[in-house]
């Protein structure tokens, strides 16, 4: 297991918000977490990237305990988080952005600018790679974002909604790219398209008031009675 | 890239020569207040790198300032060390004075971080009085001529003093280009757009800002060594909220975040009190209005002007 963890709890002021919840993600799978609005899924991945402290429960990484490890140093074992709400360098250029996700893994420059080219050619960003980031339309910002997150060549890439905000054609360009990166990379995806959910994941967890609710395939999650209640509500 | 990196150099390396020459054609009077914007606007650059690089904003510079001076001074005047190893201690004084201060203040952000920079500042400025048998507070104490010979060289002559001057605020600014030009100072621009986001890429932020506010604090207190010596003067003035806010009003006219603001932002505002004060007794009043308007119509400065409009390769 390249991430874990184990009875994971998080409280806000009396609201539980993510209860108890082992989770094992293996090394090279695509793993979709879905659910309703509110079920915790942004405040689970927080607890998984350091950004929040969990109330009780604990994080492995790669077999390491990591509950109470800073944000940074988390990332500096493997981890690459990119933000749900776009949070590019808006007045940076395009490619002081992805070098600056670059320049903590490599040194000097002609090694920076290939790998800062390489990861704007797989968005299809290079174009762009001189204009400034808040110049470019918001789908091409979240496109930014992904370029930031593999350029750090991550061995857990965590996408919180990647594709809100994409054209249908940028969602199928990203649909390939993340196929491209499967095997490779270990992919933990928060999505609300289902599309994408769908064809790109090995295993969906579906998150519900705080708690898992089912792990499966994405036929089996969509074929689950529980699953359908949870979204539909109970008729 | 390259031919921007050649502007930049033209640019800078052309100012530089500029000052060099300006001090064989110079009348004495601007000559002498050349000397003197030339240690202030080092004094900026320090300040500039905190402020205008790395966003975070101080209203404690004094501290940093006057430990310079204070490091410079005192062993001179009591343990009658000759210039370069007062200087040196100067320096030392502020490194360790930043670093103590930058781990006490970035535990706090924003306006919190000006209140704490603020008050250490004052408490400083309060020991300095405290201190008067050593330090003679408010009055200050004169190094004398004799005391300010650096390896054979009078630094109270105009000449050697405008070189002195020079030689500093050619290093500083060189120093701060370099600086902004390498990946921890592109970390810090990060950081001043985006913390958490620079948090999220792996980086140390807070070790960052405290390099930050110890390179910033370090130069500050070269500046406050430098100008000690070639004045002649120390006294607690210096470390008073006044010199807290001049640096940060000289960076702001000149262009937060640019190389040649601390510079323009100096030289302007020296000039502007020094003409306006030859008009009328209320020239603080000119300035203030000078200030309000440029903050109006010109908030990122004269250089940010020039950058945001012209010279957009302006570092």
């Amino acid at each position: 297991m390249i991430l874990s963890t184990h009875g994971l709890s998080k409280h806000f002021a009396g609201l539980q918000a993510v209860r108890d919840v082992d989770f094992d993600l293996p090394q090279g799978q695509v793993r979709a977490l879905i659910g309703p609005n509110g079920a915790g899924k942004s405040t689970l991945v927080n607890m998984i990237c350091g950004r929040t402290q969990p109330s009780s429960g604990r994080v492995m990484f790669d077999g390491r305990d990591i509950t109470t490890l800073a944000a940074h140093k988390r990332i500096n074992l493997g981890m690459a988080y990119t933000f749900q709400i776009t949070s590019v360098f808006d007045r940076l250029p395009v490619a002081e952005n992805v070098g600056l996700a670059a320049r903590r893994r490599l040194h000097g420059k002609a090694q920076v600018d290939k790998a800062v080219r390489y990861a704007l050619d797989q968005v299809g960003l290079l174009d762009r790679i001189d204009q400034e980031a808040g110049d470019l339309s918001y789908g091409h910002q979240r496109l930014l974002e992904i370029a930031m997150g593999l350029v750090q060549r991550p061995r857990l890439l965590i996408l919180d909604e990647p594709t809100q905000g994409l054209a249908e054609g940028e969602i199928t360009a990203f649909k390939a790219l993340i196929r491209a990166l499967a095997g490779k990379t270990t992919i933990l995806l928060i999505e609300h398209n289902m599309s994408v959910v769908m064809d790109l994941s090995d295993q969906v967890t579906v998150l519900n008031f705080g708690a898992v609710l089912a792990t499966g395939t994405p036929d089996e999650i969509h074929a689950n009675r529980a699953v359908q209640a949870a979204y539909l509500g109970t008729g | 890239m390259r031919r921007e990196t050649r502007k930049v150099v033209a640019l800078h390396g052309g100012l530089l020569l500029l000052l060099f020459a300006l001090q064989f054609t110079l009348p004495a009077y601007h000559h002498g207040n050349l000397a003197r914007i030339m240690v202030l606007a080092s004094y900026a650059i320090g300040y500039n790198i905190l402020f205008g690089y790395t966003g975070l904003l101080s209203l404690g510079h004094a501290l940093f300032f006057a430990s310079g001076m204070y490091g410079m001074s005192l062993t001179i005047q009591h343990f009658s060390f000759t210039p370069a190893p007062a200087l040196l201690a100067g320096i030392i004084a502020g490194l360790i004075v930043s670093t103590a201060l930058g781990l006490l203040a970035l535990r706090t952000s924003g306006v919190a971080f000006m209140i704490v920079t603020l008050m250490f500042a004052q408490a400083g400025y309060l020991s300095i009085l405290y201190f008067g048998k050593w330090t003679r507070g408010d009055e200050g104490f004169v190094i004398q001529q004799a005391q300010r010979s650096l390896w054979g060289i009078d630094l109270s002559d105009p000449g050697n003093r405008y070189f002195a001057a020079l030689i500093l605020f050619a290093t500083c600014l060189m120093v701060s280009l370099w600086l902004v030009r390498r990946p921890f100072g592109k970390t810090l621009i990060a950081i001043r757009e985006n913390e958490e986001r620079v948090r999220m890429l792996g980086y140390d932020t807070f070790a960052h800002k405290l390099g930050a506010v110890v390179i910033s604090g370090t130069i500050a207190a070269t500046a406050g060594a430098f100008y000690g010596l070639l004045f002649g003067y120390a006294g607690a003035s210096f470390a008073t909220v006044q010199y807290s806010i001049f640096p940060l009003l000289w960076v702001l006219l000149g262009g937060a975040g640019t190389i040649l603001g601390p510079f323009i932002g100096t030289l302007f505002m020296f000039y502007l009190i020094d003409l306006s004060s030859g008009v009328t007794t209320a020239y603080m009043l000119i300035a203030g209005v000078a200030l309000v308007l440029l903050t109006l119509f010109a908030p990122q400065g004269l250089v940010g002007i020039l950058r945001a409009k012209l010279w957009s390769w302006l570092p």
